[in-house]
């Protein structure tokens, strides 16, 4: 016969369960994955911060500057997609709304691309409410198609309103200035003048993209974070845990628009012109590939994923035509063969101390009933085709 | 306002055709198929390389060439829907939905850029003209290729209702839609039966699309995209997974539209579809006809 005694400290403080209390953090160790993971983005960023010393041309800064807003977007729809798991085929929606609230308070109404920040971030945040409101409480598949549908609604009307400048959108938007002094004068750091205005950008972008970075790593892990992929997982066990799904798929959805707003604001500061074509549908599928190849839920994958995607046509010129069916494929083929993408989110390095034991709860929520599978893949071919889908 | 409302039933018509299959296939396996508006666009082009790959067959310009069209269409539509189920969504029946939806996403985007890559994205002026002189119902003209289209629709629509009411494959069809265990137990060949949801979807589809491009006269590989969301936006007006339901809410969709065109603008013609869409899914999800359905558990 045994007894259950409550779990002790170690000085004998009685650690009551209580919901407040966050599950114990293991001490650091530079064989973690994390530690392994912080080295790696360290180094990144470094890398990133020095290409315009070894190579400051314009068209690789611009095509840089472009892959880190692409970074953001994937960063945001990740958040929605791999941690919430609610697919978002209009999450370029979010990213026009920054991208015309900065442009229209830049250029109508005299603010400063820095003074827009807030009012960018609150326009998307509303935008998240608004179109997060009466859809969340929808079932996941109808969920992607009035996704779209406002995606779409949002093309369609700053195509039609005339203070978003109609289909010819909105030009002249201004730089980046910080207390009065502006990008366009140029700068000289540790000897190399940087005389190009598109440099600034990058360096404003690589920043931006950092803190994103972070700031959804941090948010990942936290309470919030946890609450996400419990939804994910299973909906109506992680309600019976007492977690507010639909105040949980709502901040998902906040989070993901602020994410797609800022880098819409940093793509008005970089073309310094905006239209309602970049604002297709095409580009939330696009993002949505970033995300998908890259390894839902998981940050590392979707920043290559993201890479991947808005670099893969820039240097492989030749094949430019065939990229949208490439990626198509590819699709396809990455969610048949390795669905949980390039790096996945229960990945760690081979030198990792973290053996990450189980990788969560198989997924209950299927086309048909979980219990005919076992039935009919025995009936039919008798392999076991199940483990193609373990999560 | 007759005119109004006759124009919208003859969009419907083409609305309620595709909604017809993406209401049967999400009425069987649960999966939407984003590919759907793409299997239409899809048939348009078939229909454009038999009229250009034959010769003469463009000067035929009758509505019996163009049944015989129609029907090559509808035959070869459904081989690429049932290929399409079978190399994309058959491996991933049981994943999780997320997984499929992503694949059909995936699907639809080879299809437009596949078509892209072979013909060009430049839209293509279609060979064959249906024309005729103008009737006048009730006070508003309509042509005679209106009248016809829309009896081609009606036809199809007919015998699709046949084929499920009143067949052994429709029976079955029924059947795996509502327990697919308890079918599997009955004798029936569920992944057969699927394929022939896949088929006749595709195939009307495929319909609508050579419909289409010989009453507007021209195509594009990007032709599919709007019709597919207005098509998903019929079958939940209609209660998805209801055949009458996908009828009917095409119709509705239709007039509905004709009525906010004539009312809003033409400019805002999408928004107001799919602001039909979001209300409908709010207050309705079930749509007009469909059955209150318990979710999970």
């Amino acid at each position: 016969m045994s007894l259950t005694i409550p779990a002790r400290e170690p000085d004998g403080v009685l650690v009551p369960p209580n919901r407040h209390t966050a599950p114990p953090a293991p001490p650091f160790s530079w064989r973690s994955d994390r530690a392994g993971l912080s080295v790696l983005g360290v180094g990144v960023f470094v890398a990133v911060l020095l290409v315009p010393f070894i190579s400051a041309s314009p068209y690789l800064i611009s095509i840089l500057t472009s892959a880190m807003i692409y970074v953001m977007l994937a960063l945001g729809l990740n958040v929605v997609v791999g941690y919430a798991g609610l697919l978002d085929l209009g999450y370029i929606a979010f990213f026009a709304v920054g991208a015309y609230t900065s442009g229209i308070l830049t250029t109508k109404f005299g603010f400063t691309m820095v003074a827009a920040i807030p009012v960018t971030i609150a326009a998307c945040i509303l935008a998240g409410i608004v179109i997060g409101g009466p859809t969340l409480r929808l079932r996941s598949d109808y969920l992607a198609i009035v996704t779209l549908g406002f995606g779409e609604i949002i093309r369609i009307t700053a195509n039609n309103l005339d203070i978003t400048g109609g289909p010819s959108g909105i030009h002249g938007i201004p730089t980046w200035a910080f207390f009065g002094w502006d990008f366009s004068k140029g700068l000289s750091i540790g000897g190399v003048f940087f005389n190009s205005k598109i440099v600034f950008y990058y360096f404003v972008a690589v920043v931006v993209v950092v803190l994103g970075v972070i700031g959804i790593s941090r948010l990942s892990r936290g309470k919030m974070g946890r609450a996400w992929k419990a939804v994910r997982d299973d909906e109506d066990a992680a309600e019976a845990m007492g977690i507010n799904t639909y105040f949980t798929k709502i901040t998902a959805y906040i989070i993901g628009a602020v994410w797609a707003g800022l880098a819409g604001q940093l793509m008005a500061a970089h073309l310094s012109a905006i239209s309602p074509n970049s604002f297709q549908f095409l580009y939330s599928a696009l993002i949505l590939m970033a995300v998908v190849l890259g390894g839902m839920g998981s940050t590392p994958g979707v920043i290559i994923g993201a890479l991947f995607v808005s670099l893969a046509p820039e240097f492989l010129r030749e094949f430019s035509d065939w990229r949208y069916l490439l990626f198509g494929v590819l699709l396809v083929v990455t969610m048949i063969f390795r669905p949980k993408g390039i790096w996945p989110a229960t990945s760690a390095f081979p030198w990792s101390r973290d053996k990450r034991l189980g990788t969560g709860p198989k997924p209950v929520e299927q086309g048909l009933d979980p219990r005919d599978v076992a039935d009919l893949e025995a009936a039919e071919d008798g392999a076991g085709r199940r483990d193609h889908h373990d999560h | 306002m007759a005119q109004v409302l006759l124009n919208g039933l003859f969009v419907g018509s083409f609305y309620a055709l595709v909604a017809l299959g993406y209401s049967m296939v999400y009425g069987i396996i649960k999966l939407l198929n984003f590919a759907h508006g793409d299997l239409y666009m899809l048939g348009a082009y078939i229909g454009f390389v038999v009229l250009t790959g034959i010769p003469g067959a463009a000067e035929v310009a009758s509505v019996p060439a163009l049944l015989v069209l129609v029907m090559i269409a509808m035959l070869t539509t459904g081989l690429f829907g049932v290929a399409i189920e079978r190399v994309a969504y058959r491996p991933l029946r049981w994943a999780p939905r997320l997984s499929v939806l992503i694949t059909a996403v995936g699907m639809s985007f080879t299809l437009e850029y596949g078509i892209r890559q072979i013909f060009g994205a430049s839209p293509k002026a279609y060979p064959l003209r249906i024309s005729g002189g103008l009737v006048s119902v009730l006070g508003a003209q309509i042509s005679v290729a209106q009248i016809s289209l829309m009896l081609v629709a009606a036809l199809l629509m007919a015998v699709l209702a046949f084929y499920v009411n009143r067949t052994r494959e429709g029976r079955a069809m029924r059947a795996i839609a509502l327990d697919s265990r308890a079918s599997t137990l009955m004798g029936i060949d569920v992944n057969r039966t699927i394929s022939r949801v896949f088929f006749v979807g595709s195939a009307l589809a495929g319909a609508a699309g050579v419909m289409a491009g010989a009453f507007y006269g021209s195509i594009d590989f990007m032709m599919g995209f709007s019709i597919g969301l207005k098509a998903f936006t019929a079958a939940v007006i209609g209660g998805i997974g209801n055949l009458y339901g996908a009828m009917l809410g095409g119709l509705t969709l239709g007039l509905l539209e004709a009525v906010g065109t004539a009312w809003v603008g033409g400019e805002w013609r999408d928004v107001f579809s799919f602001a039909c869409l979001i209300l409908f899914l709010t207050f309705r999800p079930t749509g007009l006809l469909g059955a209150r359905v318990v979710e999970r558990m």
